[in-house]
């Protein structure tokens, strides 16, 4: 089943300029799909879009067959629910004047989801591997891992369908990065994932599927494991063949 | 998936907390009182470095020496430097502050009766800026491309470049010449016990204040307000479902409020140093008009008491500024140390 339909879409901050031209995907059900591009090619815009943060100038996005209007403040509220976002930045997206326990029950408050406020975040924070203690304490008491760990426990709270992640990984360093990376393929066994990132071996490594983006308009998609092996279009080439490797040179001699 | 570690930190328990913020109320409060210390020391110095003797102001022009060594025992000036320090410092800790020149009352006293008009006068100015400041700050910045957003900041910036006595002159060109609507100045000679004529006599000074410190206030805080309109935290929020308002109440205020509390403490302590020219505009027989006539009558123990009094307050609301910028920010909480 279809869970997201981006059909031509297409999208500027200014009239002279766009971000995204006739940009076109869609994204099943319980899929892993990374959105990978190089910095400046549209695809935090496109996310923006996604979530209904900004609307497109021409073009339809539709969540679960419903088309995303964010003047429809009920059906965006709906649409919340379902739809949870982690940013980049896990220094900054957290309010540093909140406990951990007010900041992860934020979208349950926000989306008014009744319950046992309480439990559901002692749940979310077991499931990205934090101790229930964490609830109590403040966001400069952590390290950027475990804030991003914070982050992705509010991502979750709710019991979305579909999980965002906008270079959720980028800020942090490389066995933080392989740790967070496992805490979401965990994850993307029980929800949607979208990823977007940069670095195309992080989405080789979670995402079942790809969609390259370069300068507004999506120029390869399909199955990572057949794109990464035999690319198609000069740009993902390029892409790949600028992944640093480690080369263990004798510097001895 | 376990952490391999867990960490603890100081402010783990609320017991934590509190005995942190007391022990930084204690380091501050020392610090409070080495400044004071250091303020008793520039007085006196800067007293004794101006020209002639104190006894000059208690003689008139043709005092003979035995006059002028008499009224020099009077005021203890014939005594050597180290020995008039002393004394200074040890009446301080007393806070026996002398007795004046002129009047020949008790100098504590009469500031004591002066606070009564300058004390209100700086609360209700502060509040009346507070009262703009706030919303009409929050609103510039939330609605900065409209155009009364834009009026807003436009205004508050000709307020800042306006001297404090010209908006003065202003207020009672309009409300009390024009319009007759405000007395101009003055206040009751039987003070607050003549409420209703002293508290429409607080009325324009108060409101000058307000204003004129209100301007500055709206800068800062909106400001803050840009800064938490353009936080990673606030979008998140929207993102994952909090409306506008709720977004900004829920992390606004709290974040704003930070960096204006420590304005605040500053605009509060130059407010009430402001309130001497205020006075004088006005004809209030408060603090800062007490200081001019001690100046103009060369009234040591009055200038001296009035100087050290204002800075013990004006010390006393940096330290309850910093003070409440701790409880309210849970990053400062934790520290126990000073920051300069």
């Amino acid at each position: 089943m279809t869970l997201i339909s981006v059909d031509r879409v297409s999208f500027g901050y200014t009239a002279e300029r766009r971000i995204l031209d006739d940009v076109s995907f869609a994204m099943e059900s319980g899929d892993t799909v990374g959105l990978v591009g190089e910095s400046g090619s549209g695809k935090t815009t496109l996310l923006r879009l996604l979530l209904g943060l900004a609307r497109p100038d021409s073009g339809t996005i539709t969540f679960d067959g419903a088309s995303l209007d964010p003047r429809n403040a009920a059906f965006m509220r709906q649409f919340r629910r379902q739809a949870q976002i982690v940013f980049q930045d896990p220094y900054s997206s957290l309010d540093p004047r909140q406990k951990i326990s007010s900041i992860i029950a934020e979208p349950l408050r926000s989306l008014r989801i009744p319950g046992d406020h309480r439990q559901m975040v002692a749940d979310a924070l077991s499931s990205v591997g934090l101790d229930a203690d964490a609830a109590g304490r403040y966001p400069h008491q952590f390290s950027g891992g475990q804030r991003q760990r914070i982050a992705i426990a509010r991502a979750i709270v709710a019991g979305p369908r579909l999980l965002l992640a906008d270079e959720a990984v980028s800020a942090l360093d490389l066995t933080t990065k392989i740790r967070i990376v496992e805490l979401l393929a965990s994850l993307g066994t029980r929800m949607s994932l979208l990823f977007v990132s940069h670095d195309i071996g992080v989405v080789a490594a979670l995402c079942r599927r790809i969609v390259i983006l370069e300068r507004s308009r999506i120029v390869e998609s399909g199955d990572t494991a057949e794109v990464l092996a035999r690319p198609q279009h000069p740009y993902t080439q390029r892409l790949l063949a600028s992944v640093p490797r480690l080369s263990l040179k004798d510097t001895r001699s | 998936m376990a952490l391999p570690f867990k960490p603890r930190y100081c402010c783990d328990t609320p017991r934590a907390r509190t005995s942190a913020i007391l022990a930084y109320t204690l380091r501050r409060t020392l610090i409070l009182i080495v400044s004071l210390f250091v303020a008793a020391v520039v007085l006196f110095v800067l007293l004794r470095l101006l020209p002639g003797d104190p006894a000059n102001a208690l003689l008139g022009v043709g005092a003979t020496p035995q006059q002028i060594e008499a009224a020099r025992a009077q005021v203890g000036s014939d005594q050597p430097l180290h020995v008039q320090f002393g004394t200074f410092i040890g009446n301080l800790a007393r806070l026996d502050l002398g007795t004046s020149f002129v009047s020949r009352a008790s100098v504590l006293e009469e500031i004591g009766n002066r606070m009564s008009v300058t004390l209100p006068l700086t609360a209700l100015g502060f509040l009346i800026a507070i009262t703009l400041a706030v919303p009409l700050g929050m609103l510039s910045a939330i609605r900065a491309d409209r155009w009364y957003g834009a009026a807003i900041s436009v205004i508050s910036q000709l307020g800042i470049a306006i001297p404090v006595f010209w908006v003065g002159i202003l207020l009672v060109t309009l409300f009390a010449i024009n319009l007759r609507w405000l007395p101009s100045g003055g206040f009751p000679l039987r003070g607050w016990s003549n409420f209703g004529e002293a508290a429409i006599g607080m009325v324009l000074p108060a409101l000058t204040i307000g204003l004129v410190m209100g301007a500055s206030l709206l800068r800062y805080v909106r400001a803050a307000t840009l800064d938490v309109l353009g936080s990673d935290y606030l979008r998140t929020a929207r993102a994952l479902g909090a409306g506008f308002t709720e977004a900004l109440v829920r992390h606004g205020l709290r974040n704003g409020a930070v960096p204006v509390i420590s304005i605040l403490g500053i605009e509060l302590a130059t407010t009430f140093l402001g309130a001497v020219v205020i006075e004088r505009v006005f004809s209030l027989p408060g603090l800062g008009s007490m200081l001019l006539l001690a100046i103009q009558q060369r009234d040591y123990p009055n200038v001296q008491g009035v100087l050290f009094v204002s800075t013990l307050l004006v010390l006393i609301i940096g330290f309850a500024a910093d003070l409440a910028q701790r409880l309210i920010d849970p990053r400062l909480r934790g520290r126990t140390r000073v920051e300069a």
